[in-house]
Parts: C-alpha cells; structure tokens; sequence
C-alpha cells in the first residue's frame, strides 16, 4: 500500500511533447511508471517516447482510461490544463508547472473545491512541486529517483531539493519511504500539509511522517491542529526560513512573512504545543527519525 | 511587483475612485510651479515617491500652506535620503516627488483587497480607524476589521459591499460611494493580478471619500499578463539582484557574511538556517534553480563575490534535475573569471555526485568539501573567522 500513485497508476502527461516533460516523462518510464500516453493540442495521432499523442485530455481518457495526469505545460496555460483535467475525470492531477499567478490558482482551486462537494473527488497535488513519488512502484514528477528506496517513512514538503535532502537521509539510514509529496511552494496550492496527513494516517503503509514546511502562510499552524486531534501516527516537523527577513520573497512565492504572520518562530511554538517533534538542524531529519523508531520498537 | 503611490492613483483615478487633485509628479524644482497650479489653489501635499510605509513619520512627506512652503518642502526632500521602519535600516534615496492638493478630513477608513490563502479568495479588508497600520490594528483591535470574500472571477457582490459599509457605520448620505470605491478596489485586484491593493486612509471630506494614499503591489507570476508593467524597473531590487533576475537567478542580498549558492528556494532557506545554527550569518539568499547551467553558476559566483562583506562562500547543491558534474565544472569555470579571494566550501550530493566531486579533486584549486549540510555549514563558519 502507499498513498496517492501505486503500479497501477495509468498516468497521461500534458504538454507532452515539450523539453522538460519530454525528459522527466523518460525518466518515470525508466522507473517503470505507466504512462499511458501524452498530450499536446495539435500533435493528436503522433507518437513521443512509445505513447500516443492526444490533442485533448478527454480524448487521452477515453482511449486509455488514464486516471492520473502530470502537467509540464507552461505557466500562462497551466491552470487550463489543470481545469481540462479536472473536466474529463482525472482523480489525481499533479502539476509540475512553476510561476502560475495566484489567481489563476484561487480559481482552480474552487473548481476542485465544488467538484469534490459534488461527489466527484479530485485531488490536485502542485503547482510548483516535484511531484510524488511511491519508491519501488510510480514516479509522476521530476525528482531524482535513485535516492528513494521502498519503505514505511511518508513524507510530504513544500519544497523540492529539501525533500530530497530529507528522502536521502531517510534512505541512508536504512529506511524508506511509503510515498514522497511535494505540496509546492505556492501561496495556493492544490493540496495541503493536512489533505496529505490524512491520507498518511490512513495508509497501513505508512508508520511515521516527516513533514517540511516553511514560513509563510498558515498551512504547518492547521497541520499541526491536524496532528493533535486526529492523527496516531508519530510526526516529524521540520520549519525552514528561521533567518529569512521579513517582507522579502524567499524564492517561493509562498515563503513570505506579511504583517507579523506565518513566522518561523509562531509554526514550530504550534507544531512543539501540539506534540510534534520538532527538527531543528536539517542534517538530522534521518538520524532523528531513525532513533524515535528504534526506540518505539 | 510593488507599485510607487502616484502609479497606483493613476490606476484608481481610472476606476473612478476618487483621488486628491493631482499637480503630477515631479523629479526637479524646476517643475514645480507648474504642479502646483495644477493641484489647485492650495493648501498642498508634498509627498516623496518611494516603496515604503511611514514615509511621513521620517519627514517624506510635508502640507504646505503656501507657494513658498512647498518649495522649501519640495528641495528638502526631492534628493534626500529616506529611513523609515520599513526599510530595513537601509535608506531609499527619493527621486520623485507627487504635489497633491490637500483635503479637509472629517474621517478615516482603512480599505484593502488581499489574497486569503485559505479561503481561496481575495479578501476586502476595513476598518473604520484609517491610517493605522493594519497589522498593529490585527494585534491591538482586532474586532474592528471587517472582512468580506470576494469571487476571483466575477467581484464583490452589491449586497456584501452594502453589508461592509453600514457594519462601518457609513451613513446612507456615503454609502453609495463607498460601495463604488470597494467594489472598483476588489475589481482592480482581479484586473491587474495584484497581490495587494490597498487604500490607507480612504478619507471620509466634505467632498465625500478621497483615497490620500495608495498601495498596489502586483503578482510577480502575472506579469505576462501586463506586459506595460513587466517593461517597468522593478524599484525594490537592488543593482544585484536585479542583475541576478536577467541571469535567472533568484537572489535576495543579506547582511551577514556568508555567501551562499544553493539550487531551490526551500534548501536554499535550509542552509542559510544551518548557517545560523553554526553560529554564522548568510550573505545572501540564492536560488541557482532547476535548469542551471556553467553560466549560470559562473554568474551567481561573480554576484556573491562582489558582496564585499563575503568571509566565505558555500556551494551547497542536491542534485535532481542539476547534475553534480555541470555544478562542479561551473564551479571552476567560474574561478577562472573571478579571482577567488575567500574559503570556497563545497558540499555536492544527488545525481552525478561522485563525478562532480572527482572535477573538484582534480583541479587544484583550494576547495574545502563536505559531506552533509551541517558539516559544510560549520566548515564554512569556521573558514569565514
């Protein structure tokens, strides 16, 4: 078991044909992900990489009954792309896409909103992750993924490169990973820490959850509220941004300190008060994690 | 992007919000008695033109009742250097100044649109105390802001406009115009992408409500969309890190005297943490990002080692999509241009590490390495002292 992907994921990858998604789609393939076929608007009845070509994600659906989909399209078209998903029956739709605008994403997010209210459920992970990846069965994203190895530990970040930083430690203190989720670094995104803890808490595979989040937002404060009325399994927290000035942009648009919210100082004081181990030094996500195992054993 | 005053005016003016009368925007004295005629009869407003709050605490801006008030107003500060609590003990050097009509307040509202990330809106923020700085109203008054969502496709709705001025205790005689203003407010955040647009204060006068300040601050992402504003020089950058922005780069330039290279925002944030941690501070933020390439990396060095205050640079890079191997020979492709006058730390990981740490070896440069982020964090501490 594992959360969101397994081997039986059928993934179709929009803006397929493109450099980026030309490449990492390659990779996912070499990792044994079944990608089921691609799409991109006027190369309908090619073939990329093996797969068919789509001109529409419907037509993609209908032919070969993808249930996932990777998006690599560029930022001014990917909230479309997202929505074009959605409206054909994707259940799971990960977008790799970096720099969509807010508001684009406020209103995708609605759509998924009302369509979960209307008994259809669909799950967004992104825009501006890595994507998920369930070691040993399905890679839908961009990450490295010999560092990965199959195992009991999920982890779910608003980041990229620390999430490896955090599944190599992991890795390399024998342990792995049940399924890795990168939320993304955006303000809006399509899930949150919480949707993820859920499904964590939930899955028989999973034994314990690192979670890395960052400053800004509010996200870790209502993970943390997560943690303590409805999760059993242990939950590790790790905060970044505890130097970074206030008012400036740390890269991500999401990672922002506006009018004295979203410190670093108020999420880790919400995470350490609601019992969550708290990880203050980068380098010890993996030992800290190993020795809390060991000893619950 | 954040926009000056008069720039975000403008854009009100156009939505009909009522606006002081305008005499423009001046850059020399030589200008200024033309817009002073054309601000009215006076009293006047001089206002410096620069991207900071409590600009009139620190004396940008001055009322002058007279012709030759506003000219020792204007010459003051046209040219001077400006320190408020928002520039981060930095000064801004003031090179517009707006001339404004004055107006004679009876009241004022704090009125602004922002994006509420969890309500997955945009949120009309008031208040019926303007000119207080909202975020010390959020701590010390929280029960009088007033909060209604508004639709990120089609606006603020009548009735909840309606609802939000008579919960301030607008009387009927302003209500209407009040409406008008939030709901051209909430409609200029949807138009332009912005990621605040605020009205502080929004005077209540005996010519009804006037917006005496404005700030619009603009989603970055959406810029494509507004291709008037993406020609614009982004006014909060400095020299740097503008520069830094042409090359891809994403830097954000700090006082301490570490120089970092990282790629992604989350582990570049990390390691200026560990950084601290190891009793150091960072000079810089930056993100190399997903597609760097030799160039790259050779560009981000040159911008880190001409930070003056650099004791020590660290290179701390996972590889994913950037491979070890290119980080490495841009590494030393960059030596080549730059002369390397402090301990250069290296901590390489990911994919093609061994080969990249084999390029480093081989080359005989001075290269400290380390094996993870807190060893390479103290080597670099150490290495700085």
């Amino acid at each position: 078991m594992s959360i969101l992907l397994n081997k039986d994921s059928r993934i179709v990858v929009q803006g397929f044909t493109g450099g980026a998604a030309t490449f990492h789609s390659k990779a996912c393939l070499e990792y044994g992900s079944n990608i089921v076929g691609g799409v991109t608007p006027g190369r309908g009845g090619s073939v990329h990489l093996d797969r068919p070509v789509f001109n529409t994600v419907c037509e993609a659906v209908k032919k070969t009954s993808a249930d996932v989909s990777l998006i690599f399209v560029p930022a001014p078209f990917a909230a479309d792309a997202v929505l074009e998903s959605v409206d054909a029956g994707i259940a799971l739709v990960i977008c790799i896409t970096e720099g969509i605008p807010v508001l684009d994403m406020a209103r995708v997010k609605r759509v998924i909103l009302a369509a979960n209210r209307a008994g259809n459920p669909v799950r967004m992970i992104g825009p501006n992750c890595p994507g998920v990846i369930t070691p040993g069965q399905c890679k839908a994203g961009i990450m490295p993924a010999f560092i990965h190895k199959p195992g009991r530990i999920g982890i779910v970040s608003r980041s990229g490169t620390l999430t490896y930083e955090a599944v190599d430690q992991v890795t390399k203190q024998g342990l792995g990973q049940s399924t890795v989720i990168g939320i993304g670094g955006d303000p809006i995104a399509g899930s949150n820490f919480t949707d993820i803890l859920e499904l964590f808490e939930k899955d028989p595979a999973t034994e314990a959850v690192v979670m890395i989040g960052e400053i800004g937002g509010s996200a870790e404060e209502a993970a943390a509220c997560f943690f303590k009325e409805r999760m059993s399994k242990p939950l590790f927290g790790v905060i970044t941004g505890k130097s970074a000035p206030a008012g400036r942009r740390m890269g991500h648009a999401g990672a922002i300190i506006e009018g004295g919210s979203g410190t670093h100082a108020a999420k880790v004081k919400a995470l350490r008060e609601a019992g969550v181990t708290v990880i203050e030094n980068l380098s010890d996500i993996g030992s800290t994690v190993a020795k809390a195992l060991t000893k619950s054993l | 992007m954040k926009l000056l005053e008069y720039e975000s005016k403008e854009i009100f003016a156009a939505h009909r919000i009522p606006v002081p009368p305008s005499g423009g925007v001046i850059r020399s004295l030589t200008q200024l008695s033309a817009a002073l005629k054309r601000a009215g009869s006076g009293p006047w407003v001089v206002k410096a033109q620069v991207l900071a709050g409590g600009r009139g605490k620190a004396g940008g801006i001055k009322l002058a009742k007279t012709r030759s008030e506003a000219k020792d107003a204007a010459q003051k500060i046209l040219g001077m250097t400006l320190a408020t609590h928002q520039t981060h003990g930095q000064g801004l050097k003031v090179r517009e100044v707006l001339i404004e009509g004055g107006a004679s307040i009876e009241q004022e509202f704090y009125l602004a649109v922002a994006m509420d990330r969890q309500a997955v809106a945009p949120v009309v923020i008031a208040s019926a105390e303007g000119g207080m700085e909202i975020e010390r109203l959020a701590v010390e008054k929280p029960e009088a802001i007033r909060r209604e969502l508004v639709d990120p496709s089609t606006g603020l709705p009548d009735y909840a406009a309606r609802r939000l001025a008579f919960s301030l205790g607008i009387g009927a005689q302003h209500a209407a115009q009040f409406c008008h203003i939030v709901k051209s407010l909430a409609w200029i955040f949807i138009e332009h992408d912005c990621s605040l647009a605020e009205i502080n204060p929004l005077a209540l006068t005996d010519r009804g409500f006037v917006a005496l300040d404005g700030k619009i601050v603009i989603d970055d992402n959406a810029l494509f969309r507004h291709p008037e504003l993406s020609k614009r020089k982004d006014l909060e950058l400095t020299a740097v890190e503008a520069q830094a922005k042409k090359a891809g780069l994403s830097y954000i330039a700090l006082d301490g005297t570490i120089g970092c290279m990282v790629n992604g925002a989350g582990l570049a944030m990390g390691t200026m943490d560990t950084i601290s941690l190891a009793g150091g501070k960072p000079a810089n933020f930056l993100d190399v990002g997903g597609s760097a390439d030799e160039a790259r990396v050779a560009k981000a060095f040159e911008l880190i080692l001409k930070d003056a205050k650099v004791k020590a640079v660290l290179v701390n890079i996972f590889g994913g999509i950037v491979k070890c191997d290119m980080i490495a020979s841009g590494i030393l492709a960059a030596l080549k241009k730059v002369k390397m006058t402090v301990p250069l730390v290296v901590r390489l990981q990911g994919t093609n590490v061994d080969k990249g740490r084999e390029i480093l070896s081989q080359a005989k440069v001075p290269i400290i390495t380390a094996e993870d982020l807190s060893e390479a964090a103290q080597k670099a501490v150490g290495a700085s002292r």
